[in-house]
């Protein structure tokens, strides 16, 4: 486990280095929390009878969402270990006595909470004293919370899984923008990070709720907006583990295989 | 110590004419050939050599090195490296060699140098104590501590090599990889890189197995060089033998006390006179140089003497030549 709490660490130094970067993220989000309420606020309004989801606990869906956007978000790119597979500098991952997905995924892992850390504090502290239907909300109750943190981190482990699925498709596409391209369109939408999954039509929600992808973005955030009731919640994270051994069990398969017959480009 | 046996390794690859017409047919149906990037290769190394494994651009001295650090799986052939196969065993084996690729970076671009070290030091799970002593030992010879502390992204190329060899001795490993480790540096820093792995040997008794178009590096370090061209085996012995099978002449070169007409010699051909310098090419097989000069210097009043072999990289040339690579 050592080398891989190693590379967690350097990672995270290496990322946190980043401030100004996350200083215009912090910026963009703020933009685009404030401009997808407002659409929300505007249909609301045009809209008699109830939703199935409040705009209250819209508001704190989005806004969780622009917080743990580096967190959470399919199409982020890790591009040292896109860039290692297509100009061949794999090689020297390959000259370590780790394995190369765990390695791969602690650095993930690293790379999205160092991203995180810079950018959740300021946005989640503002947009709790901003003026309703614009504030984000507490959890109903300390449980709620804790189910939250819990789908959170599990939703991390689901995203990152799935996107491991991007990288090691590196290695058949050679583009790395070919491979999240087509990844993140499919999974953004899926996931509820484009139009929260309430407000899908309930064809669509059928089709959504058998993907993992919601696992990520949709599920935590409606825990702790209280949309998703505790039963469901616990069902929702024991789906999440279910997902995670899934998704890692044929990433691992692959990239076995893929590292069976790699050529290590560049010469 | 390394132990390899008719090793093979095809590499498919995309062909195309340049033009539109053709980057649109080859979407419809690229085509690909083969390239044999290593045909039967076959060579054994025992423990404490330096061996210098040249060849041109393409010959597959990159791809070997690869198979043999466990990153390439080949077509065929066996290998057995310390009794393990690299790639079947890679994680194991890894732990016993250090690799530098000339052309790539293993360390952090972003952080500083010792950042990447302690990153290695907990892959390979070094000790402390003796990673201490190790980093001790690499900061004095290979003068780090000025730069330890600076991010890669920072250094000057000659600064950065000296880091990547460091970093691949991290872990006391037992086989060094070398590619092309002198690659764009300075003769300073060559130097310096050239001193270091002759040191790391003596010292340690790290086996070393480098690629290189220099041929100084050669001269300095190796003893035995393996020469590769069309992924066949060309040359495998002494570099002195090999000097000796292909120098045939060296070049006599006199200063003297001015002398009015040219002396002939048997065995040394005249290239060139004038009134007070002369330059005669010894057929070494003929005659020695000394006598050459002895009965010179009988007839003329000799101020200065100059005798020179024919450079290592002729001679590569001319093996390449035979050879059609």
């Amino acid at each position: 486990m050592k080398p891989y709490i190693a590379v967690f660490k350097l990672r995270v130094i290496n990322g946190l280095q980043y401030r100004i970067a996350a200083l215009a993220g912090v910026a963009t989000q703020f933009v685009w929390g404030f401009m997808y309420i407002m659409i929300f606020e505007a249909f609301y309004r045009g809209f008699s009878g109830t939703q199935a989801i409040s705009l209250e606990q819209l508001a704190t869906y989005i806004w969780l969402q622009q917080a743990f956007l580096y967190f959470l978000y399919l199409w982020l790119k890790e591009t040292e270990i896109s860039e290692s597979i297509t100009s061949g500098s794999i090689a020297y991952e390959l000259c370590r006595p780790c394995g190369i997905y765990g390695f791969w995924f602690a650095k993930l892992i690293a790379h999205r909470l160092s991203g995180t850390l810079l950018r959740c504090a300021p946005i989640l502290v503002i947009a709790f004293f901003l003026p309703i239907p614009y504030r984000l909300s507490l959890p109903p109750d300390p449980l709620t919370f804790l189910l939250f943190v819990v789908t959170l981190l599990l939703g991390l482990i689901v995203v990152i899984s799935l996107s491991m699925l991007a990288y090691i498709s590196i290695f058949v596409t050679m583009s790395p923008i070919g491979s999240f391209l087509v990844f993140s369109v499919v999974g953004e939408f899926f996931s509820g990070f484009v139009l929260p999954i309430p407000l899908m039509p309930i064809w669509l929600q059928n089709i959504v709720y058998l993907l993992p992808f919601r696992l990520s973005v949709d599920l935590p955030f409606r825990v702790y907006s209280g949309n998703i009731p505790t039963n469901d919640a616990i069902i929702g994270i024991l789906t999440q583990i279910i997902w995670i051994i899934v998704l890692i069990a044929v990433g691992k398969f692959l990239l076995t295989k893929m590292l069976k017959r790699v050529v290590v480009q560049g010469g | 110590m390394i132990k390899i046996e008719g090793l093979s390794k095809t590499f498919k690859v995309a062909r195309r004419s340049s033009g539109l017409g053709e980057a649109v047919r080859s979407f419809f149906s690229p085509k690909y050939s083969e390239v044999n990037a290593l045909r039967d290769v076959s060579f054994s190394i025992d423990e404490g050599e330096i061996v210098g494994y040249i060849g041109p651009n393409g010959a597959g001295k990159s791809t070997t090195i690869k198979v043999m650090s466990g990153i390439l799986v080949p077509d065929s052939g066996d290998c057995n490296i310390m009794g393990y196969v690299p790639w079947r065993d890679r994680v194991q084996y890894v732990k016993n060699i250090g690799v530098v690729f000339g052309q790539r970076s293993q360390l952090w671009w972003d952080v500083p140098i010792v950042d990447s070290f302690e990153l290695l030091r907990d892959i390979y799970r070094v000790p402390e104590d003796n990673y201490r002593k190790n980093l001790n030992m690499l900061t004095e010879t290979l003068n780090l501590s000025e730069i330890i502390n600076t991010p890669a992204r920072q250094l000057s190329l000659g600064q950065r090599m000296r880091c990547e060899l460091a970093a691949s001795l991290i872990h006391d490993p037992k086989i060094l990889f070398l590619d092309e480790p002198t690659i764009g540096l300075d003769a300073i820093s060559k130097i310096a890189v050239r001193n270091f792995i002759k040191t790391i040997n003596k010292e340690n008794n790290v086996t070393v197995i480098l690629t290189t178009h220099d041929m100084n590096d050669i001269e300095t370090l190796a003893n035995r060089i393996i020469m590769i061209g069309k992924g066949q085996i060309l040359y495998d012995g002494n570099l002195n033998k090999l000097r000796d099978k292909f120098v045939t002449h060296k070049t006599v070169t006199i200063d003297y006390n001015e002398n009015a007409s040219p002396i002939e010699l048997n065995g040394a051909a005249l290239l060139s006179w004038s009134k007070d310098r002369a330059t005669y090419a010894v057929d070494i097989k003929q005659r020695g140089v000394s006598d050459v000069i002895s009965e010179l210097s009988a007839k003329l009043e000799i101020i200065d003497v100059a005798v020179d072999s024919e450079p290592i990289e002729e001679i590569i040339i001319k093996l390449y030549k035979e050879h059609q690579v």
